[in-house]
């Protein structure tokens, strides 16, 4: 019993010295609860579409940021991945009849499939070549979808997927609840050693190769786990909306999901998520003005980059905490002092 | 058959180099990845067929203006939104297609994407070696060669070319000799926008011109410049034709080919890639710090 109590209080302070101290922690902390609870408040249908759809891609933005953000390798045709699992798994469940618990891992395993073979010829070519060359390819696979139009449906796609589950508020928690599973293990990711190694490869590959690492192999890694990720996302957006057409493909959808994650700030993965979680809800209540709506959209970013050029929230985080010169460790701005070891702040 | 291949690659072709110098320009000098480069391809053809049916102007006037008028939108576009955060690479990308998408919706929203055409400049066709050929595409071809010509003596024999060559080689070293880079940057600018505007006065008459018109050529000039080498004008020119004249032999030539024209093109380019990453003419830059 006292063991227990022990490690309930254990928990408990480390909630307190760890969590409370930081805004940023809370905010996430109020941002998971607030997706929970959300269905309490409110169960509008096309509410809970939005945010359904709004959770699919900030899985598809994160694995955009983990692969570009924090290796470096520019991707513009992450497209590619997400269309790849989409058509996999609507194939094969329209087909074969495949219920969707073993179609979307399919798809994901077919998109890291993918990143395994455009990854390893890719992995030769540098920077912008590397950037262009990745735009080709759903481009490619978008003209192979349209001149078999007897397997791919052409230009209507694929329909009569079964559905995700059987109601709204099921497809609401399936996908809350996996967004926030996969983005924690995407974090995780990046946080471990391997993300240390991602991170330099961005900043110097040279100086990393000459470390000993061989960077080949993390950068074709980084390709798969992408790949997997948007994969998933990309099986369970075919499901919700039970038809994969070559729009999945296109170059919208690679340039959009840039678009998400460098407004919500590079080589962190809570800021693609974050800029799809502003982005693209905007982006419906923006409908009200049918005509105008990606026109404000479009310009709202340009001028939100012109003030805020590494990202939403980098920049916001700046504001609100402080970086300890000494030890590296973040404080509350309104610190005069770091919290752990005390040195003066700024 | 062969004649259509050789007509249509060839106009192809020059269209992508028109627009691929541009861009390559650009990137040289400034290290600018501008998605939007084709958008202003797109405003100066709109501006012709404004200039042209609404206020009716003489097709060489309209031409003339609209090439004016979309460097001045070009120059106002890179001063308000590229230039104060150039330092940030992936905002300057955002930022540029963020600027392609504001083009596209203003399009549409002041034409209603509706598909408008321009009547040609030149009627009639001549006979060249018995095969007939359209006035218009003689002239369209005429002036991209003029155009490809002016654009290489400037670079190559003036000053000002050599100026922008240094920028692009060595910004910090430029800088240090001299030169005002921030000058050669615009210079370079101007230089790409009326490129890409000369190349949307040759395409005015030959292609419906609706709001996304962009997103094609914008692929293919990525891809030409790529399979050029970036950075390098005369792999610009030359990878141009390549892909043009496979474009124009696919979609002619091959079963379902308008679908499978992009693919194959694109497919060429990955191809010589693996084999020489630096594309045809590039250089295998030493890695940049």
């Amino acid at each position: 019993m006292g063991l227990i109590w022990f490690q309930i209080k254990r928990v408990f302070t480390l909630f307190r010295s760890e969590v409370l101290v930081l805004p940023s922690r809370v905010a996430v902390l109020i941002f998971v609860a607030a997706l929970v609870l959300l269905p309490l408040f409110s169960q509008d249908p096309y509410l809970l579409r939005i945010l359904i759809l709004t959770s699919v891609f900030a899985i598809f933005a994160a694995s955009w940021d983990l692969l570009s953000g924090f290796t470096g390798q520019m991707n513009f045709g992450h497209a590619l991945f997400f269309g790849v699992a989409a058509y996999t798994s609507g194939l094969i469940n329209v087909h074969f009849k495949i219920p969707h618990f073993f179609t979307i891992p399919i798809g994901a395993l077919a998109a890291v499939l993918t990143g395994l073979i455009i990854g390893i010829p890719c992995l030769r070519l540098r920077h912008t070549y590397l950037a262009l060359t990745t735009l080709a390819f759903p481009l490619i696979l978008m003209g192979v979808v349209f001149a078999i139009p007897d397997v791919t449906g052409g230009e209507l796609g694929v329909s009569g997927l079964d559905r995700l589950s059987g109601s709204r508020l099921r497809d609401y928690y399936i996908t809350t609840i996996l967004m926030l599973l996969l983005s924690f293990t995407m974090w995780k990711i990046t946080d471990s050693k391997t993300g240390i190694i991602l991170h330099a490869i961005r900043e110097d590959e040279l100086a990393c190769r000459t470390a000993g690492i061989n960077t080949t192999r993390y950068k074709l890694m980084a390709f798969c786990l992408s790949g997997f990720f948007a994969g998933i996302a990309g099986g369970l957006y075919a499901h919700i909306m039970r038809t994969v057409g070559p729009s999945t493909l296109e170059v919208s959808m690679s340039f959009q999901v840039i678009i998400w994650s460098i407004f919500g700030g590079v080589a962190s993965i809570y800021g693609p998520i974050a800029g799809v979680f502003i982005l693209f809800p905007l982006a419906e209540v923006l409908r009200v003005v049918p005509e105008w709506r990606m026109l404000i959209f479009a310009l709202l970013v340009l001028l939100t980059l012109l003030f805020m050029p590494e990202g939403i929230i980098p920049w916001i985080r700046d504001k609100i905490e402080k970086q300890c010169p000494r030890c590296k460790i973040r404080s509350v701005a309104i610190r005069k002092t770091c919290r752990v070891c005390t040195a003066d702040l700024d | 058959m062969i004649q259509d291949i050789i007509i249509n690659g060839l106009i192809n072709g020059s269209i992508y180099a028109l627009l691929a110098i541009g861009f390559s320009l650009i990137f040289g000098v400034a290290r600018l990845v501008n998605i939007a480069h084709t958008a202003f391809y797109m405003a100066c053809a709109y501006l012709i067929h404004v200039g042209f049916s609404y206020w009716g102007l003489s097709m060489p006037l309209a031409i003339v203006l609209s090439i004016g008028l979309t460097t001045i939108i070009g120059l106002i576009c890179y001063r308000l939104f590229i230039k104060p955060i150039r330092e940030y690479e992936a905002a300057v990308l955002i930022a540029t297609i963020a600027l392609g998408m504001v083009f596209q919706e203003v399009m549409l929203i002041a034409f209603k994407g509706h598909m408008m055409g321009v009547p040609p400049v030149a009627t009639g066709f001549v006979i060249v070696g018995g095969v007939k050929v359209a006035n218009q595409h003689l002239l369209v071809l005429g002036v991209a060669v003029l155009t490809l010509l002016a654009t290489w003596f400037l670079l190559m024999k003036t000053r000002v070319g050599l100026a922008i060559r240094c920028t692009a080689q060595d910004s910090e070293i430029a800088n240090l000799m001299g030169m005002n880079v921030d000058r050669e940057i615009m210079i370079a600018v101007i230089v790409s926008v009326v490129l890409a505007g000369v190349a949307g006065a040759i395409v005015v008459p030959l292609r419906v011109i609706d709001p996304h018109m962009w997103l094609p050529p914008l692929i293919m000039m990525l891809a030409v410049v790529v399979l050029g080498g970036l950075g390098s004008v005369k792999g610009s020119f030359v990878a141009s034709y390549i892909l043009g004249f496979t474009e124009a032999a696919v979609a002619i030539g091959v079963p379902m080919g308008s679908f499978l024209k992009g693919s194959v093109a694109l497919s060429i380019m990955i191809i010589v890639l693996l084999i020489r990453p630096e594309g045809l003419f590039g250089i295998a830059f030493e890695e940049e710090r």
